[in-house]
């Protein structure tokens, strides 16, 4: 069985560090013909690590399909995607769910914790699919809910927990593994103010500790938090702007 | 395929009880079905085989008349002329005229014989009069005293061989059989000693094989019926094997003896080999069917296992979406759900097994059903096949979903 390790890098340009994530003229096309729906057209974006990058849209302009694609959940019609330096586009279905367990943190809108399955179940379970033993899951799904701040709550269930609490035990999930990129999309579109807050200081505390972060969102209050602010429309990138959090964004920076 | 596997499927099982148990009821009723059928169909067997081995091994009955509903009604009064007599024994026993015989047991039977002792009266269902080889060709050994003697018969001795049941009903329960050696009993209007007791043989599905008294036919004869007729003689062939050249020789020596108009045998001859192997074939048929119409149910018990496990994929597709993000293959879903379906049929089984041969223990249709141990494992294996071959299908529905599709499925 092919595992993760001996697959090969591809040949790129010697650099010292492999970008995180590189998407070099992503196509992504629903239907075929007449009826073909260009999802994403021409994408190429470059993450390096430690980098904190929201990329934003309104609806239809693509970025589900790009979180899918970066997700490894889906596979783009044209371009190449390199995750870490592995060219995703030769993995089968066993490879890339070693990849998503290995490499991606998912954060989902809605959470998406097992239910009836408590907390600490909920963020062992990526640790039992890599294979951890027994006694070092268990210590690793301790720390990372006590990374969260819920460490009084490893055995309650989701639907005995708040939204905030239920994102903040995906956030231990996603960080289990210790993958190379963390991936939310939309994580406090479910949530109140309160709990969007404490959301973000999470992402932002992982992020100072030297974590990649990728967040899909609309809205600009959660945007402001990252440092790189990539925004879509009708499947293109229309502006790629570096630019240090907090501080709200005018207008024209975001076409300049 | 790991304990995980196990633990999350058990978890599936019981996040909703009310369902699984549904889904093992199908499984319980196929499996207890299959075991209570069969052994209706094996109880009826160890049935027939237990009322031959009564009847006597190797034997042959040659009948006084014919049964009723025989051919026409031309032999209706010679039949009613000819009975069996002590000269038909003496030819069958002559060198030469048998030689597949081994014994020939002449029996006449006194029916509504009431036995009186000390008060207490009992008519014993059967009352024969026989000779000394009765016990051994009829096989009914004695548990106390002794059989009739050769003596007893030519002696035209009034004494009497008792069964359980007529000593519990005369003597009082629970007499021990060796206080009733040489008691008298009435029966009739003439005083019998008794000799021996015989061994309990219990009932042959039909009728008490305890209730009897057996006395020697030419005492009886004198007492009880009158007249040197007998009502049947029993025949053993020298081997099993031989009982069909035994029934051909009785018969040829009988006709001879009582020539009838259109040449046919004046008695019943009956064979019970042949009589025994053709009952027993039936029976046969029987288990077959009753466990073809029970693997039925099962099979249906196996539909409703896929049918829950096809829901059960379909409301967890989102959860098979997250665990397929976050990093399970398709293997760890396909053997969650396969392991699920299996455990369902699996408990389903054990207590269809369970219920099976809880219900084994009552009579079913007057039948005492005995559970046949193959068709526990069988029932069982093809429980866990089932659980294999129907829960494969949602299984790997499950596993080939897109993870894409499962996590937007709502």
């Amino acid at each position: 069985m092919t595992t993760l390790e001996n697959i090969s890098a591809p040949p790129l340009p010697a650099k010292k560090q492999w970008p995180v994530l590189l998407l070099h003229n992503i196509e992504k096309t629903y239907g075929m013909g007449d009826i073909a729906v260009h999802a994403l057209d021409d994408v190429s974006v470059t993450i390096e690590p430690g980098e904190f990058v929201a990329i934003m849209g309104a609806s239809g302009s693509g970025k589900s399909t790009l979180m899918n694609i970066i997700g490894c959940l889906d596979i783009p019609t044209r371009g190449r995607y390199f995750l870490d330096g592995i060219d995703v586009r030769t993995l089968d279905d066993f490879q890339l769910s070693q990849v998503r367990n290995r490499k991606i943190g998912f954060v989902f809108q809605s959470f998406n914790l097992i239910p009836r399955t408590n907390a600490l179940g909920n963020v062992e379970l990526p640790l039992i699919y890599a294979k951890v033993g027994k006694v070092q899951r268990r210590k690793i799904a301790l720390d990372a809910l006590k990374r969260v701040g819920l460490s009084d709550r490893t055995h309650h269930t989701p639907s005995q927990l708040s939204g905030g609490q239920q994102q903040r035990v995906a956030i231990a999930r996603a960080i289990a593994t210790n993958p190379s990129l963390i991936l939310a999309d939309e994580p406090t579109g479910a949530l109140d103010s309160v709990s969007t807050q404490e959301v973000m200081d999470i992402l932002n505390e992982l992020h100072d500790e030297g974590r990649t972060i990728v967040i899909i969102t609309h809205e600009d209050e959660v945007a402001r938090h990252a440092h790189r602010i990539i925004r879509l429309m009708d499947g293109r990138v229309i502006s790629d702007v570096s630019a240090p959090p907090s501080g709200p964004r005018s207008v024209g920076a975001i076409t300049a | 395929m790991n304990f995980e596997s196990v633990r999350i499927a058990v978890q599936g099982i019981l996040s909703n009880k009310l369902r699984s148990a549904l889904t093992m009821l199908g499984i319980l009723i196929g499996v207890g079905s299959v075991i209570v059928l069969v052994a209706v169909g094996t109880g009826s067997r160890e049935a027939v085989a237990r009322q031959f081995e009564s009847l006597g091994a190797n034997t042959i009955t040659v009948n006084n008349a014919r049964g009723q509903g025989g051919r026409g009604g031309n032999r209706g009064t010679q039949s009613r002329a000819v009975q069996l007599k002590q000269s038909d024994v003496d030819a069958l026993l002559k060198i030469g005229n048998c030689p597949s015989c081994k014994a020939i047991v002449p029996i006449v039977t006194a029916a509504s014989t009431t036995g009186t002792y000390d008060g207490n009266t009992y008519t014993p269902q059967q009352f024969v009069g026989t000779t000394e080889e009765f016990g051994s060709v009829k096989n009914y050994p004695v548990s106390a005293g002794t059989f009739l003697a050769k003596a007893d018969i030519d002696d035209r001795a009034k004494v009497v061989v008792l069964g359980k049941t007529v000593v519990d009903n005369l003597f009082g329960v629970g007499t021990d059989s060796r206080s009733v050696i040489g008691q008298t009993v009435k029966f009739g209007n003439s005083n019998w000693i008794v000799v021996g007791v015989f061994a309990p043989k219990g009932t042959n599905g039909n009728q008490d094989q305890d209730d009897i008294a057996v006395a020697p036919h030419t005492a009886v004869q004198d007492n009880l019926t009158g007249g040197g007729v007998f009502n049947s003689l029993t025949i053993q062939a020298i081997s099993r094997n031989a009982t069909g050249s035994a029934q051909a020789e009785v018969t040829a020596v009988l006709t001879q003896l009582h020539p009838t108009s259109n040449g046919s045998s004046p008695f019943t001859v009956q064979n019970q080999a042949t009589l025994q192997s053709s009952q027993e074939k039936s029976a046969k048929t029987l288990t077959v069917l009753l466990g073809a119409v029970a693997a039925i149910s099962l099979i249906v018990g196996g539909i409703g296992v896929m049918n829950i496990m096809l829901v059960t994929v379909t409301e967890r597709t989102r959860e098979i979406g997250i665990r397929r993000a976050i990093g399970a293959q398709k293997s760890h879903v396909l053997s969650q759900f396969l392991i699920e379906a299996v455990m369902v049929s699996m408990f389903g089984g054990f207590l269809g097994i369970a219920g099976g041969i809880l219900g084994s223990q009552f009579k079913i249709i007057g039948i005492q059903p005995s559970v046949a141990p193959y068709s526990v494992v069988l029932a069982f294996a093809v429980s866990l096949l089932t659980g294999l071959f129907f829960g494969l299908y949602p299984a790997n529905r499950a596993a080939s979903l897109r993870p894409i599709d499962a996590l937007r499925y709502e």
